[in-house]
């Protein structure tokens, strides 16, 4: 094949993947809602639907911003500085993201007591889930800047926070746009933390539809909110991938073991000590109640988990099995799916990447019970897989794929090009280029995706309940979910025994994938 | 010439699977739909299979309200044979809709008639959603509905959001059973004294029985608390079994759910799945829905474990309501309900 046909084929799987398990069920769903009635009728003329769609947008916003103000402190000093611990706390901020809504919102409920439901209990608990993404996707790029170019700048005569503000910032910006782009999709359709904590005086347009089209059964009320939904993020995503310029930084990365020293000065020790103070207030305690929880009666929680269980369908070690399972396979998927999407957006020009690029990042933005009611109208033809096993990792690999695609497009566009001339200028045949100079790029890249990808399905409980699923195929958050529903400290304490397990789990591939990392750069 | 025969097996693999599904033939498996609540004990199970003489495969379709959506949804091509769990709550919308066929199984004779509301589904279980109490905090109590206005239950009660919660929306029936909407203290009145109180309220079960209760295993400061009649029998179960019930019952304001199975409008199971809903109504079953799914079996034969009868309250006077009612009114209830309890 060609160059420009394997490019064409690369394009082609990510197109068809969305177009079939994305596009054309949310299309079935919609014109088979819109067909009983005309919603949107209903959402013009009700302020209380009105009221939902701009509660929706600024709480999301709002929880963007704070969310990148508590994580960019912390990206700084877990990617520029070298002291011990600096990769269990890497670890230990990944974990709130693989820690399903209805755990940690329960943990909120019981540590914020009756002031647990509260706008401010929703902002905070936003910033806990989400802090992960800044960190991993700011400070991936961070480790790798060189300080060279700060130091030359405050040689130049430039202050610390004018050298920041010039140099690290402008850097940076591909990545802090990327990392706010999916904590904005994520704030905005958030559904378990506001159902929880906003107890319904607070409502997301992702619950409105929940509510609308599982408890009322008004399915064009909610199409025509799953419409608004879609069209707003959309809008907001081209308006994000136009600043998202091409020429994102073309910058030398150095391999994070170089950029990363020990804190010298008084500041940046203080600055070490305040960055662990809040990752014990904001993140440890929450996660430590869940554990501490878990140990009440010792480890009989532990123990009892290999017994077989009355209330739970499954042995919870089976469920253990399954959620690894469907993780690995979602990575895969994934992988295969978003590096192949990542080198067509990144390579391309013009509007059709950006728009290919906003649609890519879509599924993160539509309404789960959407999707879910979607699959189920749509995926019976050629072979029924409604209820089949594959439907679960499938699901997670649409909301997996955008991970993937954010973290690996500025990696592989920062591949300067002058690299790939001068290999060519000393004779090395294109596929060799690709080999010596892009592969080391897209590997780490593709690595920092492929945790994300695993910890999101892990975690993933809001679409997996909008699937129908064999009885066996429990995953973790599932199986916590069914012991959180029945009474009984026992089965409290064995919820609590799963979660730490899951959080176990999600930390040691973070970590695993952390050294892989190290080890591998460049 | 290989690449080619192999893909023309492909298809050929395809063209067979999607004929097989919609084919007419006989099934060969049985597909029990339920909710996420579903639990079965692995013997049981494996009896399953034997009683309808093929393969049982069950699948989960969320909660109870998710599921009754997703049956309809796909009513042309229906995910399965029998469908288990749905409640008086949702029974009228599923009745309108032609979700089911006509069946009456000959083990109905051993069901109590005032479960038996319709010769399309068939009663399995039935729970009772009652006010449950801290032991500790409280001693033993009886309190009338009306009493929980008073100031000595004060910032005590929890309840669960009714647009939210299963239980929740079960307790404002039982209210509005009790109080009714006209006279000179409606169901609107009592919900403003609660209010007037200080009742809290939460979006789901979790979060008011773990969160805010302060009983069994809850970790809160209220002793009063939504849930089920079986829970104090379940937190001697899953706490500690030599140790008096730390929660008790309120007979008052409890309301019962019934749970069904019908088979789906659509299946080509036949006898088959007519053999899965009388294994449902079978001893064997019943007896095994105690401890797995905590509610009570519908059929009056089958036998209580011990634990249930030493711990578990049957209140009297449950509150009823007629499935048609419900469905009729649910939805102003709740919006009203919203308007006096959250606004």
């Amino acid at each position: 094949m060609t160059r420009r046909r394997w490019q064409w084929a690369i394009a082609a799987l990510p197109a068809l993947f969305l177009a079939w398990f994305f596009a054309y069920p949310l299309i079935r769903i919609l014109e088979r809602s819109l067909r009983d009635g005309n919603g949107f009728a209903d959402v013009f003329g009700d302020g209380g639907v009105m009221g939902v769609i701009w509660f929706t947008a600024w709480q999301a916003a709002v929880s963007t911003l704070l969310t990148l103000l508590a994580g960019l402190p912390v990206a700084y000093v877990l990617s520029r500085f070298r002291f011990p611990g600096r990769a269990l706390l890497r670890a230990i901020v990944t974990v709130p993201f693989v820690t399903p809504t209805v755990v940690a919102a329960t943990a909120f409920v019981a540590l914020l007591g009756d002031g647990a439901t509260s706008l401010v209990a929703i902002l905070l608990a936003h910033v806990f889930f989400n802090i992960a993404v800044v960190v991993r996707t700011v400070g991936g790029l961070w480790e790798h800047l060189d300080p060279r170019l700060d130091e030359a700048a405050r040689t130049l005569g430039a202050t610390r926070l004018g050298a920041f503000r010039r140099i690290t910032l402008p850097l940076l910006r591909p990545a802090i746009a990327a990392a706010a782009a999916i904590v904005f999709l994520f704030t905005f359709t958030s559904f378990g933390v506001v159902l929880i904590l906003g107890d319904l005086r607070w409502v997301t347009i992702e619950v409105e539809i929940w509510r609308q089209a599982t408890g009322l059964f008004n399915l064009p009320l909610a199409a025509a909110l799953s419409i608004i939904q879609i069209a707003t993020v959309g809008a907001a995503l081209f308006v994000y991938s136009r600043y998202q310029e091409r020429r994102s930084a073309e910058i030398s990365l150095l391999p994070g073991s170089l950029t990363a020293r020990a804190p010298r000065t008084w500041g940046e020790k203080l600055l070490l000590a305040g960055v662990i103070a809040e990752i014990v207030v904001l993140l440890v305690v929450p996660l430590g109640t869940l554990v501490a929880r878990s140990l009440t009666d010792g480890i009989d929680a532990y123990a009892s988990l290999a017994e077989p269980s009355g209330v739970l369908a499954v042995s919870p070690g089976r469920a253990i099995a399954n959620s690894l399972a469907f993780g690995l396979t979602a990575t895969a998927l994934a992988l295969v799916i978003g590096m192949a999407a990542a080198v067509t957006v990144a390579r391309g020009r013009g509007g059709l990447s950006q728009w290919f690029d906003s649609l890519l990042m879509l599924p993160l933005g539509t309404s789960a019970v959407t999707i879910g009611f979607g699959l189920l109208i749509s995926m019976d033809r050629p072979i029924d897989i409604r209820a089949s096993w594959w439907i679960v990792p499938l699901a997670h690999t649409l909301v997996a794929v955008p991970f993937i695609v954010r973290t690996a497009v500025p990696v592989i566009r920062s591949v300067p090009p002058r690299l790939r001339e001068a290999a060519a200028t000393l004779g090395a045949a294109p596929r060799t280029v690709w080999r010596r100079v892009d592969a080391p790029f897209v590997a780490r890249a593709a690595a920092i995706g492929a945790g994300f990808a695993f910890a999101v399905s892990l975690g993933e409980f809001g679409a997996t309940t909008f699937l129908v699923r064999p009885l066996e195929n429990q995953t973790i958050p599932t199986a916590i979910f069914r012991l959180l529903g029945q009474p009984g400290s026992a089965n409290f304490a064995k919820a609590m025994a799963l979660a730490t397990i899951l959080m176990l789990l999600a930390a040691g591939a973070v970590m695993a994938i952390d050294r892989l990392r190290s080890a591998g750069d460049f | 010439m290989r690449f080619r025969s192999a893909s023309l097996l492909i298809v050929l693999a395809l063209v067979a699977a999607a004929c097989g599904s919609n084919a007419a033939a006989a099934p060969d498996e049985i597909v029990l739909v339920t909710h996420d609540s579903f639990a079965i004990s692995e013997d049981v199970r494996d009896a399953m299979e034997t009683a309808v003489g093929l393969p049982v495969r069950i699948v989960q379709a969320g909660d109870a309200g998710a599921m009754v959506n997703q049956a309809i949804l796909t009513k042309d091509n229906p995910l399965g044979d029998v469908l288990y769990g749905i409640d008086n709550t949702f029974l009228t919308r599923a009745l309108e809709e032609d979700l089911f066929r006509e069946y009456r199984s000959p083990l109905l004779d051993s069901v109590p008639s005032e479960l038996d509301l319709d010769h399309h589904v068939t009663p399995i279980d039935v729970g009772d959603v009652c006010l449950n109490y801290d032991r500790e905090v409280l001693g033993d109590i009886q309190p009338s509905l009306r009493d929980l206005t008073g100031s000595e239950f004060a910032g005590q009660l929890v309840v669960q959001n009714p647009a939210t919660s299963s239980p929740g929306l079960s307790f404002l029936l039982a209210t509005v059973a009790e109080f009714g909407e006209t006279g000179d203290y409606t169901w609107i009145d009592f919900w403003a004294d609660l209010r007037a109180n200080d009742v809290k309220v939460d979006s789901g079960w979790e979060q008011a029985y773990y969160g805010s209760f302060s009983g069994g295993a809850g970790e809160g400061d209220r002793p009063l608390v939504v849930s089920y009649a079986s829970s104090p029998p379940a937190e001697v179960i899953f706490g500690d079994p030599t140790a008096p019930a730390p929660t008790g019952v309120i007979e008052a304001g409890c309301f019962r759910q019934i749970e069904f199975a019908g088979i789906l409008a659509g299946s080509n199971g036949g006898e088959y799945a007519e053999a899965l809903v009388d294994f449902m109504l079978d001893l064997q079953f019943q007896e095994d829905i105690p401890l797995t799914m905590f509610v009570f079996p519908a059929n009056e034969d089958a036998a209580l474990p011990p634990e249930f009868v030493e711990h578990t309250v049957v209140p009297a006077n449950p509150a009823r309501m007629d499935p048609d009612e419900i469905e009729a009114n649910r939805d102003r209830w709740i919006t009203e309900w919203t308007e006096v309890v959250t606004r």
